[in-house]
């Protein structure tokens, strides 16, 4: 199960000069192999690019723009933390 | 004496290595353990094919008899081909894809690396390129072999088996091809006799670290490069040549 | 205090600015979102099957090589989609699970065969096609993650319909027998195509609070449209016709007219019905549990080899 396997931020530098970007999310049970999924699945595989992975959960974040009482605290989590909320079923789409 | 005929054959014999070796990667597609894994083996599966192409255009090119590498790969027969037997090994569990994988990429680094000196300039540039693949393919082969042999007793177990399974067909990559050393002799290709001490001194510490033991088998009699091949060849090949031989001549 | 929360929600939308993360959001936004974005990125794992079905099988290496790199990408598509709705805050795991149960659904056409090679064509040209007329208008919808991740996937995407009309059109110029496979799979592809974009929008109540919230920025009849514009004179083109006896271009309108889509067929598959939903789901669960010892495998490998003894983060308890 993904559970077994933690979520790690993707940071890629695409060419030197420029400053690495944040291009997303993979889930990779360490390090080694998060930089692995990352550069698989980011860079496809392009040279000279630089690729920094890191945990989700060691990211602190603050944005006084995004408004809620969940982040109130100045130093929260990037995103709604995971296993905070349960999947709703009631609504539909389509 | 020309040596034409030579580079044809060999560059036909790493082409069908590649072939073989990214058909049955394919097969892993929407099979993979994870999502992400779906992705790298789609991706070593492309690098393959990648390798195939130019090797069996040259080939073709080289043989002057108007052969694409189409024609190649999808009208020659069994006894036709010449790949490594152990590219054509039906797929097993994910341990035994890795196990190949890693005894397959590991000789196709040590075989690149001195190809990139090659005096023939297609061969070298096809090698210079693959180089840098293989790297890839044989660090993640390595990546998987650690985690499978050092993670659970049911992961140690089955990439064990995956080893055993697939080693009775090492012993013919490295066996003496008179084509080979011909053409080695020569500086255009790679004696593959030559590369077992740097393929095993990685592959051991590998296992050694992935608390795997080298496995002890009887070497099987081999023959791919001959021509000769498991009846494993004929099932892959009736599968991947049947739609373009049953249109003879159209054009895809 | 959430009335003033709210009016900032509305500000940004009406502002036609993304939301993001962080910001506060209605619960039935978020929950629409988890599954509106969960179901695509579902729609994408499931469609590398049909696809996938004729990689081992192409007629020749240059289609082969350019099948494996459609079904990649469609597996990374799957990837981006659920990094995006995992910044909503849920599992991954969670929305597999959801996907194996019947929970959440993905996209009906992949519940259609691919019984020839032409069927490769036809999806890549009708279903693709039909996909980015959606997706190109995703690419503003109000969520951030989202809508990144529909840039990504746009700017791969196009290269796809291109090689699905290209292979066709090479069939259709080809022997009697393969024009016949390519008008065979074009006949068989067309109405499930248009079905894609859904029923008729007064038949879909969700559709308007979609529109208000823009996550939904068309209708589901004017995508549909565009779609049947673009897509005639392709067919054209490639010398293919389309099944369809009521096919005209109203000069009026300024449009092409259709003739009825069967609802009914589309109801029926949408609920288990299909030729290909058992299959479909076999495989993807199959997958899943065949390779539950090699995900568990890599987790314990982790934790024996955590450099510091501590946690490594990821989804914390």
């Amino acid at each position: 199960m993904s559970r077994d396997w933690p979520l790690w931020e993707v940071f890629v530098r695409s060419r030197r000069g420029l400053s690495h970007i944040h291009a997303g999310s993979v889930h990779a049970p360490d390090a080694q192999m998060a930089l692995r999924n990352a550069r698989d699945l980011y860079t496809r595989r392009q040279e000279g690019v630089s690729i920094w992975v890191v945990p989700s959960s060691a990211i602190t974040a603050v944005s006084p723009d995004e408004k809620d009482p969940y982040f109130a605290s100045a130093a929260g989590k990037a995103y709604r933390h995971p296993t905070f909320y349960d999947i709703p079923s009631e609504v539909r789409n389509l | 004496m020309s040596i034409q005929p030579a580079i044809a054959g060999y560059a036909l014999q790493l082409g069908d290595d590649a072939l073989i070796a990214a058909q049955r990667l394919s097969e892993w597609v929407a099979r993979a353990p994870e999502l992400e894994e779906d992705v790298a083996l789609a991706n070593i599966a492309l690098d393959l094919l990648g390798q195939a192409r130019p090797l069996l255009s040259y080939a073709g090119e080289v043989e002057g008899r108007g052969r694409t590498e189409d024609d190649l790969a999808y009208f020659r027969d069994e006894r036709e081909f010449t790949n490594l037997q152990i590219t054509e090994l039906a797929c097993g569990d994910f341990g035994e894809a890795i196990a190949r994988q890693l005894v397959f990429s590991c000789y196709q680094f040590e075989m690149y690396q001195r190809l990139q000196s090659s005096r023939d300039e297609t061969l070298a540039a096809v090698a210079a390129k693959a180089v840098k693949e293989v790297a890839y393919h044989r660090d993640h082969a390595a990546q998987w072999t650690l985690r499978l042999g050092d993670g659970t007793e049911e992961s140690h177990r089955r990439m064990q088996a995956g080893l055993t399974r697939c080693w009775p067909y090492v012993a013919e990559i490295f066996r003496p091809d008179p084509l080979g050393q011909e053409l080695a002799a020569r500086g255009l290709a790679v004696d593959a006799t030559q590369l077992r001490p740097a393929w095993g001194d990685y592959i051991a510490a590998v296992l050694r670290e992935a608390t795997l033991a080298w496995p002890e088998t009887i070497p099987a009699p081999g023959g791919g490069r001959r021509g000769l091949h498991t009846e494993q060849l004929g099932q892959l090949l009736a599968e991947m040549q049947y739609l373009a031989r049953c249109h003879p001549g159209a054009r895809w | 205090m959430e009335s003033g929360l709210q009016a900032g929600f509305e500000r940004l939308l009406a502002a036609d600015q993304r939301i993001e993360p962080r910001d506060w959001m209605p619960e039935a936004y978020r929950a629409t979102l988890i599954r509106q974005i969960a179901q695509h990125a579902h729609s994408e794992i499931i469609g590398m099957q049909p696809e996938g079905n004729w990689i081992t099988r192409a007629p020749s290496l240059r289609r082969k090589a350019i099948l494996i790199a459609k079904v990649q990408d469609e597996a990374g598509h799957g990837l981006y989609l659920y990094s995006a709705c995992e910044t909503l805050g849920v599992d991954r795991a969670d929305l597999l699970e959801l996907l194996h149960s019947g929970q959440q659904k993905y996209s009906s056409i992949f519940n259609y065969p691919t019984l020839t090679w032409a069927d490769v064509g036809a999806i890549g040209w009708l279903v693709d096609g039909a996909a980015i007329t959606n997706q190109v208008a995703l690419c503003r919808c109000s969520y951030g993650p989202y809508a990144r991740a529909m840039v990504r996937i746009c700017k791969e995407e196009s290269f796809h319909q291109r090689q699905g009309y290209e292979l066709l059109s090479t069939l259709a110029q080809g022997t009697p027998a393969q024009r016949a496979m390519a008008q065979d799979a074009v006949d068989r592809w067309w109405w499930p195509s248009l079905m894609m974009f859904g029923p008729p929008d007064d038949a879909s109540p969700h559709s308007a609070q979609s529109m208000a919230w823009r996550i939904k920025r068309h209708s589901n009849d004017e995508l549909r449209q565009k779609f049947v514009d673009i897509t005639v004179p392709q067919a054209a083109a490639a010398g293919l016709t389309l099944p369809d006896s009521q096919l005209r271009w109203n000069e009026e309108r300024g449009h092409y007219d259709i003739g009825p889509i069967d609802w009914a067929e589309f109801k029926r598959v949408i609920k288990g019905g299909g030729p290909c939903n058992r299959q479909r789901m076999d495989r993807r669960v199959g997958a899943h549990e065949e390779g539950s010892w090699v995900r568990e495998a890599a987790a314990a490998y982790a934790a024996k080899h955590r450099p510091d003894g501590a946690r490594q983060g990821g989804v914390a308890a």
